[in-house]
C-alpha cells in the first residue's frame, strides 16, 4: 500500500458522476428491470395481434370506434397508430406500476439489503445519492416509454400498413412527421411520470422495506386513479397527478392544443418539487439503522 | 471524562482526555500519535431510541492515532450504535464526536474517504459479482480515482484472499466470503482509520488468523484500527488499547496492559501459580514469603505476590522456588499469570461475558 500516492491525488468533480453511471448500469442489468421492460414491450405486441385477429376474421373492420383504447380503430389503416394506442393502454397502469417498482425500491431496497450504509460511509453523500436515485428513476421512465413506443412501432410496421397520418383534426401529415410526433408523444408520456417518480422516491425514504415501498407507491397510484374517476371529486381532480396524463393525444391535433399539455407538465413539476423536497428533508435527517 | 456515572463499577482511567497519555503505547513503526490528536474522540455521546431507552449513555471515548483499539462489550451493549454515530449514519441525541480531528457527522464528506468501515456485517448486492460490488462501492466515493479503480479493486480482492472468487455472484458467497468482501471494500483506498465491527464473524479459525494478520499488517503501516468485538481473546491478541462497554456505558478504557493491571490491582508481579503434588506444604512456605489470597485447587496453589511498597522490594521468584524445594515441596510448575481480559471483564461487570446487557 502506498499511502502517499493516495493522499496526493486530487478528487475531480467529474468523479462524482461515477455513482450515477454505476447506478444506471446496475439498475438496467438487474433481471427485475429487464423483466419489467419485457412486459412493457409485450403489451403492444398483444394489442397488435389482437387487433389483427379481430380484423382478419372478417369482422366489421374492428373500427367501431366506440369503446376500446384511444386510436385503436385507426391501427388497421396505419401501423403508426399502434404507438399511440399502446401508450394510451400502458400509461394508466403498466408504465406507472413499473415506475413505482423502481422508484419505491430505490432507497428502501438499499436499506433493506444494508448496502445503503456502505454507500453512505463511502461516502456517497445523502443529497448526491438521492439525486442519483431520482435521475436513475427518470432515466427508467424514458427508457420504459421508449421501449413501449419502439415495440409498438415494430409490431405496427410488421402487421399493418404504414403511411400518411390523419390527425384528430382531420388534416394529414407525412409519415416522417408522424414519426416525429410519435417521438414527441413518447417524451411527453415519460415526463408525465416524473411526478409519480418523486412520490415513489419519497415513499422509499420512509421505510427500510423495498417491498413495502413498492406496494405503497403502486397502491397510491391505484387509489389516485380511482379518485380521478369519481365525478363528485371533480374539485380536487385537477390536482391529482394522473389527471392530465392522456392529454398527450393533443399533440395529434393541428394546431396542437397546448393547454392541457402545459397543465400536465406543470402539475408534474409541482409534484416533483414537493415530493422531491419531502424526500430530501426525510432522507438527509433519517437515522440509518438497517 | 468518564465519571463516576459508571456507578458500582470501578473506573480505570489510565489517561486523561485533554492531556497526552502518560505512557505511549507501542504502536508499531511510525505509529506515534501526534500529541493531543485522537483518531476518535467523543464527549458525552448519547443515543436514545424512541421510547427513551438509552442505547449509548454519555460516552467519552478516546482512541489514540496509530493504536489498534479494541471496543469490547457483549451483544447489545451499544457498540454498533456508537459506530453508527461515529460514521454519521445516525444522529446523536446529545454529545459530540470527532473522527480524525473533525466533527462528525458535519465533516463526513472530508473524513469518510479516509475511513474504511465494516459495520454490523457485510452487505452486498447479491446479483452482482464480488468485483462489481467493490466497483460500485468505490464509485460511491467521490475521492476515488476511476482510472485506478480496476487495479485497486483487484488488489483489495487479493488482499483478503478472494482473487479466485471475484467473478462469482455475491449471492453464492459463504458468510466468510461475504465478510472478506466487506473487508475488501474497506481497503479500497489507503485509509487513516479502519472501523471494523466484528470482522471475524462467520470466519473459520484459519480465516480469523488471516484477518488478525491483516489487521496487524495494516496497523504496522500506521493505520489506526478500531476493532469492535465480543471475542475477548481476539482483542487480547491484536489490540494495543481497549475500551469496555456494558449496557450503553463505557466502563473503562486504556492500554490492554494497563487494563489488566489496574483493574486487578496487581500492577507489579501479579499472581503466582505453583503446581505441586504437595499443596499443603506449598501453602505454608508461600505464606512465609508474604503471599496473600492463597487458593488451592487440586494440585494448583495460587497467591498474590506481596506489594513492593514496603521497602523490601518484591521477593525474587527464584528465591521462592528455591525455598519451596528446600522445604521438600516437589514442584511441577511455577510461574506468574497475567490477568486476561476475561478476568477484567468479569471483575468490572460482575457478570459473565456472554450475558447481554
Amino acid at each position: 500500500m502506498s499511502q502517499a500516492e493516495g493522499v496526493l491525488r486530487r478528487p475531480r468533480p467529474l468523479w462524482s458522476l461515477g455513482l450515477l453511471r454505476s447506478e444506471i448500469t446496475t439498475t438496467f442489468r438487474r433481471w427485475r428491470t429487464l423483466a419489467l421492460l419485457a412486459v412493457l414491450a409485450g403489451v403492444p405486441v398483444l394489442v397488435g395481434i389482437a387487433v389483427k385477429i379481430e380484423t382478419g376474421d372478417g369482422g366489421p373492420g374492428g373500427g367501431g370506434g366506440q369503446g376500446g383504447p384511444a386510436f385503436i380503430s385507426q391501427v388497421t389503416h396505419n401501423g403508426l397508430f399502434l404507438v399511440f394506442t399502446s401508450l394510451a393502454v400502458t400509461l394508466p397502469f403498466f408504465l406507472p406500476m413499473s415506475i413505482g417498482v423502481i422508484a419505491g425500491d430505490s432507497l428502501a431496497g438499499e436499506a433493506h439489503g444494508g448496502t445503503l450504509r456502505y454507500l453512505l460511509v463511502a461516502p456517497a453523500g445523502r443529497t448526491r445519492l438521492l439525486l442519483v436515485k431520482y435521475a436513475t428513476t427518470l432515466t427508467f421512465c424514458l427508457v420504459a416509454t421508449l421501449v413501449v413506443a419502439l415495440s409498438a412501432l415494430a409490431t405496427g410496421a410488421l402487421l399493418f400498413p404504414l403511411g400518411e397520418v390523419t390527425l384528430l383534426s382531420g388534416t394529414s401529415i407525412s409519415f416522417g412527421e408522424g414519426l416525429l410526433r410519435a417521438l414527441a408523444i413518447a417524451v411527453v408520456v415519460a415526463l408525465s411520470l416524473i411526478g409519480l417518480a418523486a412520490v415513489g422516491l419519497f415513499v422509499s425514504t420512509l421505510t427500510s422495506s423495498g417491498i413495502a415501498a413498492m406496494a405503497t407507491t403502486v397502491g397510491l397510484l391505484i387509489t389516485v386513479q380511482i379518485l380521478d374517476t369519481i365525478p363528485q371529486l371533480s374539485a380536487v381532480q385537477p390536482y391529482l397527478f394522473p389527471h392530465y396524463w392522456l392529454s398527450f393525444a393533443d399533440l395529434l391535433r393541428d394546431p396542437v392544443y397546448w393547454d392541457q399539455l402545459q397543465k400536465n407538465l406543470g402539475l408534474q413539476a409541482l409534484y416533483a418539487a414537493v415530493f422531491g423536497s419531502a424526500a430530501w428533508a426525510r432522507f438527509t435527517t433519517r437515522d440509518i439503522t438497517a | 471524562m468518564p465519571p463516576a456515572r459508571a456507578g458500582r463499577w470501578p473506573v480505570a482511567q489510565p489517561y486523561d482526555m485533554g492531556e497526552p497519555m502518560p505512557q505511549q503505547p507501542a504502536t508499531g513503526p511510525g505509529g506515534m500519535p501526534p500529541a493531543g490528536e485522537w483518531a476518535i474522540e467523543t464527549r458525552g455521546l448519547t443515543k436514545a431510541y424512541r421510547g427513551g431507552q438509552l442505547a449509548v449513555d454519555g460516552l467519552d471515548l478516546v482512541v489514540p492515532r496509530g493504536s489498534v483499539f479494541g471496543f469490547l462489550g457483549p451483544n447489545g451493549s451499544g457498540k454498533t450504535t456508537t459506530i453508527r454515530m461515529l460514521m454519521g449514519l445516525i444522529d446523536a441525541t446529545a454529545g459530540s464526536a470527532r473522527v480524525l480531528g473533525q466533527p462528525m457527522p458535519a465533516a463526513g464528506r472530508r473524513v469518510l474517504p479516509k475511513v474504511g468501515a465494516l459495520i454490523e456485517g457485510p452487505a452486498l448486492y447479491g446479483y452482482l459479482s464480488g468485483r462489481e460490488n467493490l466497483r460500485r462501492f468505490d464509485a460511491a466515493d467521490p475521492d476515488a480515482d476511476p482510472r485506478t479503480r480496476d487495479a485497486r479493486v483487484d488488489r483489495a480482492l487479493e488482499r483478503v484472499g478472494l482473487g479466485a472468487a471475484a467473478s462469482k455472484k455475491a449471492r453464492a458467497y459463504s458468510l466468510g466470503m461475504k465478510q472478506r468482501l466487506g473487508l475488501a471494500a474497506a481497503l479500497l483506498q489507503p485509509r487513516e482509520l479502519l472501523v471494523l465491527d466484528e470482522p471475524t464473524n462467520g470466519l473459520d479459525p484459519q480465516g480469523m488468523r488471516e484477518i488478525r494478520a491483516l489487521v496487524r499488517e495494516l496497523a504496522a503501516d500506521g493505520t489506526t484500527v478500531f476493532l469492535s468485538s465480543h471475542l475477548l481473546d481476539e482483542i487480547e491478541q491484536v489490540c494495543t488499547h481497549a475500551a469496555v462497554m456494558a449496557r450503553g456505558r463505557l466502563i473503562t478504557q486504556g492500554t490492554v496492559a494497563d487494563l489488566s493491571a489496574t483493574v486487578l490491582g496487581s500492577p507489579g508481579p501479579g499472581r503466582l501459580t505453583v503446581t505441586t503434588p504437595d499443596p499443603a506444604d506449598a501453602v505454608r512456605v508461600l505464606k512465609e514469603h508474604g503471599l496473600t489470597g492463597l487458593q488451592t485447587t487440586d494440585d494448583r496453589v495460587t497467591g498474590e505476590l506481596p506489594e513492593a511498597d514496603d521497602g523490601t522490594g518484591p521477593p525474587e521468584l527464584a528465591d521462592i522456588n528455591a525455598a519451596l524445594v528446600h522445604a521438600g515441596v516437589r514442584v511441577r510448575g511455577f510461574g506468574t499469570e497475567r490477568a486476561t481480559l476475561e478476568d477484567v471483564f468479569v471483575q468490572l461487570t460482575g457478570e459473565g461475558f456472554d450475558v447481554a446487557g
